[in-house]
């Protein structure tokens, strides 16, 4: 079995975000970008299972600039065989990013797709759900566990209410929560190691895709900020305080 | 003119509070009509609880036993087939809706708005991205049927009483898929407030230090009547179940009080308390980064200053 990776390239959640005063986006140039975390977790998911023998190809999947390739071999270096890297300059909406995984799929017959479950820039929520209706093939999404037998994944969920479980039939998508698992270091021969792994390049004009961006971002704004309150200095006092407020 | 269709949110029979509070988004787009969908096995006490909100034009009902569980992959195909007619489509911006919202989407083969926090005309919104560091403007082309979350704490729960709309049973001809079946649901069984709607919250960080210690969180909540809620760090150490985690990955809450105890304050922690009305932090470093937002600060160990506090309550 093959298994497909969501792996993005955000602005690492170290950074903090500045809007840019025009209002036209937020500051990227110089920025600190990273793989985004949830998709780190996607991937260290997929080495496991081909660890565990349940899979034998983990191959991560990139949408962005050309010089996405760096971004890529790190995933190679963690651990991928090898890499896609659909080179496109525009930022895509989930349901363009959906409909590419699509036509990788397509192609590629992937037994499992993983992909985070939000990429932490955009915050959507998106990309694997949308996969599964075009792909009409289950979804598992927010996993923080997931087991493989006889064709189905068992996956545990993390809903609001608690811990849902649920089957789904193979193929399926599986978008990953953060406590799936804990994503390993790369060591330095990986590094070394992944240099000579195939990226396939893939233009997405080439793809014939048809543009699912029906959302324009007309305006970036800072949020409000929260005013700095006062210290109190005892709990007598904070009681009177909230007390006083009428809310205790 | 705007037609709007908002899919119910149900657990056990009852109806979720963030449903009136999609409906309280779907109100803001002053729409000629605002119809609700509730998709469920047993669908009569959901759809009378949903009849009485205020703002509700008519509860459209399909009652079929593969809706006994939120399976995204069987809900999916209804809402789209049900969209037909409407102008939006929204759904509250919870593990729910978050996970059936967009494959509803891609059926109809349109992108999705996540979690819109204001409304500034039928096909303008507002939604936070970087875990809430910008907040963006976003227009919907009106030629698409605009499908999008609605992110809870932004918005009050519509009034519930007053109104008794018609209910009215709706035959979806779809095929479901069988590829998907539900376990079970493990809940966290507490009598205590829920997270999502209470309007005090304490939360514990892992400054708290172990799950035994918690039972200090528990404790003063429950004297004061408050929910318990956790920083990620507090369910990562296993100290408190993943239910109960606030913040960019977990919930997105906003209680008229939220206390932070023992929990530093990470960016990722505060994007789910932004709109809380007033915020408490305890912390023994006078330095960590939640007093920069809140209220009141108190600087001290924790396990001295909540017996202080119970102890300061009577
Ligand atoms: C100011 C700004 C600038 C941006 N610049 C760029 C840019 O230069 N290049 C760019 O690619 N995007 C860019 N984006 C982000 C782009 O708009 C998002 O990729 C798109 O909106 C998808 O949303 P999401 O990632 O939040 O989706 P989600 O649904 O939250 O993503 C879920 C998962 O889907 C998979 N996935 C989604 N997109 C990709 C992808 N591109 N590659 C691999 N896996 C993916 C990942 O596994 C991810 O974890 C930018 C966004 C902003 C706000
Ligand atoms: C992609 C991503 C998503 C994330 N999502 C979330 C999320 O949804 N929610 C979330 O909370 N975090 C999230 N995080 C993690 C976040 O970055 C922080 O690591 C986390 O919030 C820290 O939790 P904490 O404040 O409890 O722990 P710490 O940062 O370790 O802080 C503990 C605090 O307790 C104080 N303390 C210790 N002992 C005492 C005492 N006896 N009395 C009083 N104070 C004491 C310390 O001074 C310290 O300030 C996310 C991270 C990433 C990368």
């Amino acid at each position: 079995m093959k298994i497909l990776v969501g792996y993005k390239r955000v602005v690492d959640y170290n950074v903090r975000i500045q809007v840019k005063p025009d209002g036209t986006g937020v500051v990227t140039d110089g920025v600190k970008l990273s793989a985004n975390p949830f998709d780190d977790i996607a991937l260290e998911e997929a080495l496991r299972l081909r660890e565990k023998g349940v899979a034998e190809e983990v191959i991560v999947v990139g949408i962005g600039p050309a010089d996405l390739t760096a971004h890529l071999r790190n995933g190679l270096a963690m651990g991928a065989n090898r890499a896609i890297h659909v080179v496109t300059a525009e930022a895509m909406q989930p349901l363009t990013a959906a409909r590419t995984f699509q036509k990788l799929i397509e192609k590629e017959q992937p037994g499992l797709v993983i992909l985070g479950k939000q990429a932490i820039d955009d915050d959507a929520n998106q990309t694997g759900q949308m996969l599964a209706a075009l792909w009409d093939r289950p979804q598992a999404t927010f996993a923080s566990k997931v087991e493989i037998a006889d064709g189905k994944a068992t996956v545990t969920r993390e809903v609001d209410a608690g811990l849902e479980t649920i089957e789904v039939e193979l193929p399926a998508v599986i978008t990953s929560d953060l406590r799936l698992n804990e994503p390993r270091f790369i060591k330095l021969p990986d590094i070394m190691k992944a240099k000579s792994k195939p990226i396939d390049v893939i233009e997405f004009a080439s793809l014939g895709i048809d543009s699912g961006d029906h959302l324009k971002t007309t305006h970036y704004a800072a949020p409000p900020k929260r005013s700095k309150g006062v210290m109190v200095k005892d709990a007598a006092e904070l009681v009177a305080a909230l007390k006083q407020k009428g809310l205790l | 003119m705007s037609k709007i269709l908002v899919i119910a949110e149900h657990l056990d029979g009852k109806l979720n509070s963030s449903t009136a509070r999609a409906v309280s988004a779907a109100a803001a787009v002053k729409p000629e009509a605002i119809d609700v969908l509730v998709l469920a096995d047993n669908v009569d006490a959901i759809a009378a609880d949903a009849a009485k909100i205020d703002g509700v034009s008519r509860v459209l009902t399909v009652a079929r036993a593969e809706n006994a569980h939120p399976l995204a992959a069987v809900l999916a195909p209804q809402i789209a087939k049900a969209a037909d007619g409407y102008s939006h489509v929204f759904v509250p911006s919870t593990t729910f809706g978050k996970d059936v919202a967009p494959r509803a989407a891609a059926l109809l083969g349109v992108a999705q708005l996540s979690d819109v926090m204001s409304v500034e005309g039928t096909h303008t919104f507002k939604r936070p991205i970087y875990a809430g560091n910008a907040i963006v403007t976003v227009e919907a082309e009106p030629s698409h049927v605009v499908v999008a979350t609605i992110r809870t704490a932004s918005w009050p729960a519509a009034a519930s009483g007053a109104n008794n709309a018609p209910i009215e049973a709706l035959t979806l001809d779809v095929t479901l898929p069988s590829h998907t079946r539900f376990v079970e649901l493990k809940q966290g069984a507490s009598d205590r407030p829920d997270l999502q709607s209470a309007s005090k919250v304490v939360s514990g960080g892992r400054g708290v230090g172990s799950k035994e210690n918690f039972d200090i969180i528990f404790k003063f909540a429950d004297k004061i009547g408050a929910a318990v809620g956790a920083s990620r760090a507090a369910v990562d150490a296993g100290y408190v179940p993943s239910d109960l985690q606030v913040g960019q990955t977990g919930k997105i809450i906003a209680p008229e009080l939220y206390m932070a105890i023992g929990i530093s304050g990470a960016i990722q922690h505060l994007t789910g308390i932004k709109d809380a009305g007033t915020i408490v932090a305890i912390n023994k470093d006078g330095e960590a980064p939640i007093f920069e937002v809140a209220d009141f600060g108190l600087v001290g160990d924790l396990f001295k200053i909540l017996p202080e506090l119970e102890a300061a309550l009577g």
